[in-house]
């Protein structure tokens, strides 16, 4: 048998193969219409099975977006509880509805202009005084982000734990719909960040050599000898360049230094 | 039951993988790795690729690329008509107004919309879904730059994009993104973007699939999402950039004198078509994962529907490098609810093993992707893979070695987006190994430009994944996100120059939608298809068979 014909793909999923697989039907409440989809399914795939286009409420599909924030309950809870509709696996009747968009506050700023100082977070979020240390925002947090904490560390002016605890923020808006202060955290927390990234954490210093060496042309010389290479020179280029091993330390340095 | 969270079919397989792993940790302490293939090894197993399957694709009828074998799912694209009847759209006024005007709202377009802004462009950014919604905010693994000029330069990168891509790269281009490299990241980390450094500020880097140097620096394993909301955040303080979401670019208008001078939009909300006008106009609209070529799961975002290389195709601009498609070796085979999804290259280049189901290596973990996903297959092929309980197959990635050679926690703190999709299915990642699978990842070609990112139609500037020949054939990882910076960047210098000093005023046309329609019935293309499909559709066949609406149902007030 030749490669070609031997060339399927055994993980190929077709539309065709999913539908032969036995599947259990569960009811699910999608917006409080009644549905049934098969068991397994995430939120978001069982609103398609069900027939939903999404326009809104639908983005990377693998939960780092943020656009996607879904409140639910379950019968005979009166908890409501919250999830990416891209994450979450339907469970039997539970009510779903969608959050795709939230008007939260948002400062603007010139970021040029702004320090490290913990007062520039205060003055441009008064609001982070409103904080009644009540843990709603923490306990919706999909993605795990202990809020309330990192709420706290900047109304005590720290902003590297800020930083650090709202690191996998995904902004999806679930801990502004449920604060009782009407805090948009996920907005303070982005702020934070790039104060900690540009004004907090250490800069690179062999990057800014590196830029300097860049525009001071000392590469030219290497890039032009590459660039007019034939495709057989620069294969042969390839094969001889060092690799440097994985388990290297941060101190390794090639024997070859040419074209350093 | 289950073992480490995996359903107990998996036990038998998963113990074979805990059998051989603490032979294997001793050989990566002892830097012993599996060999790479030499050259002519690679194009052997590169059989195995899905881009080496003729039936697979088919020539294009019309346009600047005519003859031109690509994959069906893009040759359907583009044999079929615009969503409007050109006749029908009053081009005499417009609704918005701009000096540039940027398709897309990803990486590469926030990026140009910062740059032209900052060359004293008005800038409106018309995109799909919200600003942000992009490939750009998934890409995990990090961003390439020679950083460390004691064992690294923009000569090495050369090789590696150049190795990666099969030597078939645009050489300019390409030199344009070492070169500029260091400066975008020294650029972002301006703008507060937090990498993980050493605590003198020293970068941290990694090997990638196809690098000779260590040069993949990163934010965790969330780099894109990091990148994305801090130049997204700095655009929303940005006067002079106005924001349209959920408004697709439908066609792109031209003018009397031949340039590109708008584009008409379409609000998916209200229904209406909306003629934008501007001086200059940037396609940033990514890639196409959602049209699963060959029927592949993808990683990709949901808008990724290749509408850029429609409206590019439709003014003339031809294609470059469209006949490769980028599988990404290391996809979520299972559970199911992940299907398709990736697991970041870092994993590898950090030291898991990919191992098959007697629990043996078959495969270095660095070899570039198309070669790396090929040798999966050809595994798999040959009846080494892992099944599943629903008769798919897999490899193994052995991610809890990471912990053995990095210290506990190192996946839970390294990999902490990934290490949070698993856990909420129950599967602790850091205990156990992922199956995983080659999945559609990444479109290498795209519209032709050069490195100042025009193209053959004045006026308009390209950026980002809808861009072919940066990648030649095969994209490294850590090189899409360089290229979103290094190339969006230029685009914005550029259009904001063009909208000031090279566009004239003219009337608008749609001549070219007229044009082409003609050319398609010309060619015998009878399809009642239409481009860009903006959004795929996953509905249930059933469902979709009951949708009978003949035409909008008009109420009056």
């Amino acid at each position: 048998m030749s490669v070609k014909e031997n060339n399927k793909n055994p993980a190929e999923t077709t539309v065709k193969e999913k539908k032969q697989l036995a599947v259990k039907l569960i009811p699910v409440h999608i917006m409080g219409k009644r549905y049934e989809v098969p068991e397994g399914l995430t939120i978001m795939k069982a609103m398609e099975y069900a027939g939903y286009r999404f326009i809104r409420g639908c983005g990377c599909r693998g939960g780092t977006c943020g656009a996607c924030g879904t409140v639910y309950r379950k019968p005979g809870d009166y908890k409501l509880q919250v999830a990416l509709a891209c994450q979450k696996t339907v469970e039997p009747d539970m009510y779903v509805a969608q959050i795709p968009f939230f008007p939260a506050n948002r400062a603007e700023y010139k970021f040029t202009e702004l320090t490290s100082a913990p007062e520039e977070v205060f003055r441009l979020y008064p609001e982070l005084f409103r904080c009644v240390a009540c843990n709603a925002c923490t306990k919706a947090c999909p993605q795990g982000i202990e809020v309330m904490d990192a709420i706290s560390a900047l109304k005590q002016g720290n902003i590297t734990e800020a930083a650090r605890l709202s690191f996998d923020c995904i902004q999806c808006g679930l801990c502004t719909s449920r604060c009782l202060g009407e805090l948009a955290q996920y907005h303070m927390f982005q702020l934070a960040r790039r104060i900690y990234g540009a004004r907090i954490l250490s800069r690179a210093e062999h990057l800014a050599e590196m830029v300097k060496a860049v525009e001071e042309g000392e590469y030219e010389e290497a890039l032009e000898k590459l660039k007019g290479m034939n495709e057989e020179e620069l294969k042969r280029a390839y094969q001889e360049r060092e690799v440097e091993p994985v388990s290297a330390g941060e101190d390794w340095k090639p024997k070859d230094k040419r074209y350093l | 039951m289950s073992y480490l969270g995996y359903p107990d079919f998996f036990e038998p397989h998963i113990r074979k993988v805990e059998a051989t792993r603490p032979a294997r940790v001793e050989k990566r302490k002892k830097g012993e790795e599996f060999p790479f293939m030499s050259l002519e090894e690679r194009q052997e197993i590169l059989k195995y690729h899905p881009d080496y399957k003729e039936e697979g694709r088919r020539e294009i009828r019309v346009g600047a690329s005519k003859g031109y074998r690509i994959a069906h799912e893009f040759v359907d694209l583009l044999e079929a008509r615009s969503k409007v009847d050109p006749d029908k759209v009053s081009l005499s006024r417009h609704d918005y107004e701009a000096d540039v005007l940027i398709i897309g709202g990803g990486g590469a377009a926030t990026i140009a919309a910062l740059i032209a802004e900052a060359n004293g462009a008005q800038v409106l950014i018309a995109t799909k879904l919200r600003h942000g919604d992009a490939n750009s905010v998934m890409a995990e693994g990090g961003i390439q730059a020679a950083t460390k000029p004691e064992k690294d330069s923009p000569y090495f990168h050369y090789l590696d994009v150049m190795g990666g891509g099969h030597f078939k790269n645009d050489a300019d281009i390409v030199a344009a993104l070492v070169k500029q490299a260091p400066d975008a990241l020294r650029w972002l980390e301006s703008l507060g973007v937090i990498f993980s450094k050493f605590p003198d500020g020293r970068l941290d880097a990694m090997h990638g699939g196809g690098t000779c140097r260590k040069r993949m620096h990163y934010c965790a394993d969330l780099t894109g999402l990091e990148i994305m909301r801090t130049v997204r955040d700095e655009a929303r303080n940005r006067a002079n950039i106005r924001v349209l979401e959920f408004s697709p670019a439908v066609e792109l208008i031209l003018n009397e004198h031949g340039q590109v001078a708008g584009a008409l939009l379409y609000n998916m909300e209200t229904g209406e078509y909306l003629v934008a006008k501007a001086r200059a106009v940037i396609l940033a609209t990514g890639g196409a994962g959602r049209l699963h070529v060959q029927g592949f799961m993808t990683t990709n975002h949901y808008g990724a529907t290749a509408d850029g290389i429609v409206l590019g195709y439709r003014v003339g601009v031809p294609l470059a490098f469209m006949h490769t498609v980028q599988y990404h070796p290391t996809g979520v085979v299972f559970p199911e609810q992940i299907e398709g999804w990736l697991i970041t290259e870092r994993f590898r280049a950090e030291g898991a093993d990919i191992l098959n189901a007697h629990g043996e290596k078959f495969v270095n973990e660095r070899e570039p992707r198309d070669v790396e996903s090929a040798r999966f297959i050809k595994e798999c092929l040959d009846g080494n893979g892992v099944p599943t309980p629903t008769g798919k197959v897999g490899v193994w990635l052995d991610s809890p070695m990471l912990d053995i050679l990095h210290g506990e926690g190192r996946v839970r703190t390294a990999f902490v987006g990934k290490w949070k999709v698993y856990d909420r299915l129950g599967i602790d990642i850091s205990r156990a190994p992922t199956l995983v699978y080659p999945t559609l990842h990444y479109q290498n070609g795209g519209l032709q430009d050069n490195a100042e990112c025009e193209t053959a139609v004045p006026g308009l500037y390209v950026a980002g994944e809808v861009t072919g020949g940066l990648h030649g054939e095969n994209r490294l990882m850590g090189n899409s996100l360089m290229d979103i910076v290094v190339f969006g960047r230029i685009a914005g210098r550029n259009a904001a120059i063009f909208a000031r000093e090279k566009a004239k005023d003219g009337g608008l046309t749609l001549e070219h939608v007229k044009r082409y329609h003609g050319e398609l019935e010309e060619a015998g293309i009878v399809t009642d298809r239409v481009a860009p499909i903006l959004l795929p559709d996953y509905a249930r066949p059933e469902v979709k068979k009951k949708r009978l609406t003949v035409n909008y149902l008009e109420t009056s007030m």
